[in-house]
C-alpha cells in the first residue's frame, strides 16, 4: 500500500518539477514584460523603463543587476530623448474582497501621481471592480497632488477618498458611489505607499535622471 | 461491468448530452456559477478542466490494478492535483490576463467534484482508451455547459462577447448577470430550457423503443 502511494507521489513530483521547469522562462518573461507595460502606462510619455533598488543600508537608490543587491524595487521611466518623466511604485494593500496589488507613477516636477494601474484585484464585478476599469475614477489618478511637506518627512496633505462628488482638494481622490470600500481601500493603499515611498524618491530623484540613458 | 473494452462513441457522448455534468448530474457547480460571468473565462476554465479530467482519467485507468482499494481516494487526488499545478503553470505561461480572471478557481479544480467521480465510477474500472474518451466526453459537455452560461452571462450582462461589444454604445449591462446571482439566474434558465428539450424528445420516441436509462 505505501509503496503505490509513494511510487504514485514520486511520478506527480517528477511532473511537477519538469512542468515547471519547462514553463518557467516562459512565466518569467511575461511577467516581466507585463511589468514593463505597466510602468509605460502609468508615466505617460515614457518609452522606456529600468528598475532601482532601494539600498536598506541607507545609501539611496541604485540601478538593478540581476547579480546586485537584493530589496525593495521601483521603476524610473525615460522619454525618447532619454530624460525623466517619473518614478513608477508598486503597491500592495487589503480591498474589500482580497488584495488589492497597483502601481502608480509619480512625476517629481510638479509632485503629482501621473497615473495608476490596478495590477490584481478580486473586487466585486460590476461594483467593485470598476476602481479598475471606470475612467472617470482613474482620472482623479491622471493629476493628484502628492507634495511633500516641508521638511520632506512625509506629504503635506495625505492621500484621501471622498464621496462621489465632493473632491474639492488636489489631493482628494472622487470615490465611486456602489464601490466604497474598494475605492477608499485603493486611496489608502496610495497614500500608505506614497507617503513611505515618496520621501525617499524625491531628494533622490537627480539620481535616477543621471543614470537613465538606457 | 459488461461493457466492452474497447473505446466506442458512446464513452464519449454520455459526457457531452446525456449524462452532462452540468446539465443533468450537477456536478461542479461551485466553477460553473463563478468563473462563468464572461465567454472566454467559461471557454478557459472548461478547457483546463477538461484537460485536468483527461490526464487523470488516463492515469488512474492505467494505474487502476495497482492502486490499493483503501487508499483509492487520496491517490486520485494527489493525481488529480498534479494536473491541476501542470494547468496552472500552462496557463501563467499562456496569458497572465487569463490566469488572474480565474484566480483561486483554477487550484480548485482539485475539488471538482466531477472529476474524482469520473476517476472513482469511470477509469478505476474501464481501460485508458474508454477512460481518456470518458474524460474527453465530460470535458466537452462541461466546456459547452460552462460556455453557454458564460456567453449569455456577458451578453446580457455587459452587451459584449468574447470582449466584443455587440450593441450599440448607449446598452446599460444588465449588472447582476455579471455578479454571483446572476450565474444562478442563468443556470436555472438554461436548466428548464435542456429540461424542456429533454422531456420533449422523451415523448417524441414511441414508448417501445424507449431504452432504460
Amino acid at each position: 500500500m505505501y509503496r503505490a502511494m509513494v511510487g504514485v507521489a514520486v511520478l506527480c513530483g517528477v511532473l511537477i518539477v519538469s512542468v515547471f521547469e519547462v514553463t518557467r522562462p516562459t512565466i518569467e518573461r511575461n511577467e516581466a514584460r507585463a511589468l514593463r507595460d505597466a510602468v509605460l502606462e502609468v508615466l505617460p510619455g515614457a518609452r522606456s523603463s529600468r528598475a532601482f533598488v532601494w539600498s536598506a543600508g541607507g545609501d539611496g537608490f541604485h540601478a538593478y543587476r540581476p547579480d546586485g543587491e537584493e530589496g525593495e524595487m521601483v521603476y524610473a521611466g525615460y522619454d525618447d530623448a532619454g530624460v525623466l518623466v517619473g518614478v513608477a511604485v508598486e503597491a500592495v494593500g487589503m480591498g474589500y474582497q482580497d488584495r488589492i496589488r497597483l502601481i502608480y507613477g509619480y512625476s517629481a516636477v510638479p509632485e503629482r501621481i501621473v497615473g495608476l494601474r490596478v495590477l490584481e484585484s478580486r473586487e466585486t464585478p460590476g461594483l467593485g471592480d470598476r476602481i479598475e476599469k471606470d475612467p472617470a475614477f482613474l482620472q482623479n489618478f491622471v493629476d493628484l497632488d502628492v507634495s511633500l511637506a516641508p521638511g520632506g518627512k512625509d506629504l503635506a496633505h495625505p492621500v484621501e477618498a471622498v464621496k462621489h462628488g465632493q473632491k474639492d482638494r488636489p489631493w482628494q481622490v472622487d470615490g465611486i458611489t456602489g464601490a466604497t470600500v474598494s475605492s477608499d481601500a485603493l486611496a489608502s493603499i496610495v497614500a500608505r505607499s506614497a507617503s513611505k515611498w515618496l520621501p525617499r524618491i524625491r531628494p533622490q530623484v537627480a539620481d535616477f535622471s543621471s543614470k537613465g540613458d538606457t | 461491468m459488461t461493457e466492452p473494452s474497447a473505446p466506442t462513441g458512446e464513452d464519449l457522448w454520455r459526457g457531452v448530452w446525456r449524462d452532462n455534468p452540468v446539465f443533468v448530474q450537477a456536478l461542479g457547480m461551485c466553477p460553473v456559477l463563478a468563473v462563468s460571468n464572461t465567454a472566454l473565462n467559461a471557454l478557459a476554465m472548461g478547457l483546463a478542466t477538461s484537460f485536468v479530467l483527461c490526464m487523470s482519467n488516463a492515469v488512474v485507468s492505467l494505474l487502476r490494478s495497482f492502486i490499493p482499494r483503501q487508499v483509492r481516494i487520496a491517490t486520485y487526488i494527489l493525481i488529480i492535483a498534479t494536473f491541476v499545478t501542470v494547468v496552472d503553470y500552462l496557463i501563467r505561461a499562456v496569458s497572465l490576463d487569463l490566469h488572474r480572471a480565474l484566480g483561486a478557481f483554477i487550484s480548485l479544480i482539485v475539488v471538482n467534484c466531477l472529476i474524482l467521480g469520473r476517476a472513482e465510477a469511470f477509469a478505476s474500472r474501464h481501460p485508458v482508451g474508454p477512460s481518456i474518451l470518458d474524460g474527453l466526453g465530460n470535458g466537452l459537455g462541461f466546456s459547452l455547459a460552462l460556455f453557454a452560461l458564460g456567453a449569455v452571462r456577458e451578453i446580457v450582462g455587459s452587451g459584449r462577447l468574447f470582449g466584443v461589444p455587440l450593441f450599440h454604445e448607449g446598452y446599460q449591462g444588465w449588472v447582476v448577470m455579471i455578479l454571483p446571482s446572476g450565474g444562478f439566474f442563468t443556470l436555472a434558465a438554461w436548466l428548464l430550457v435542456f429540461n424542456r428539450v429533454r422531456a420533449f424528445r422523451a415523448r417524441a420516441v414511441p414508448r417501445a423503443q424507449e431504452v432504460p436509462s
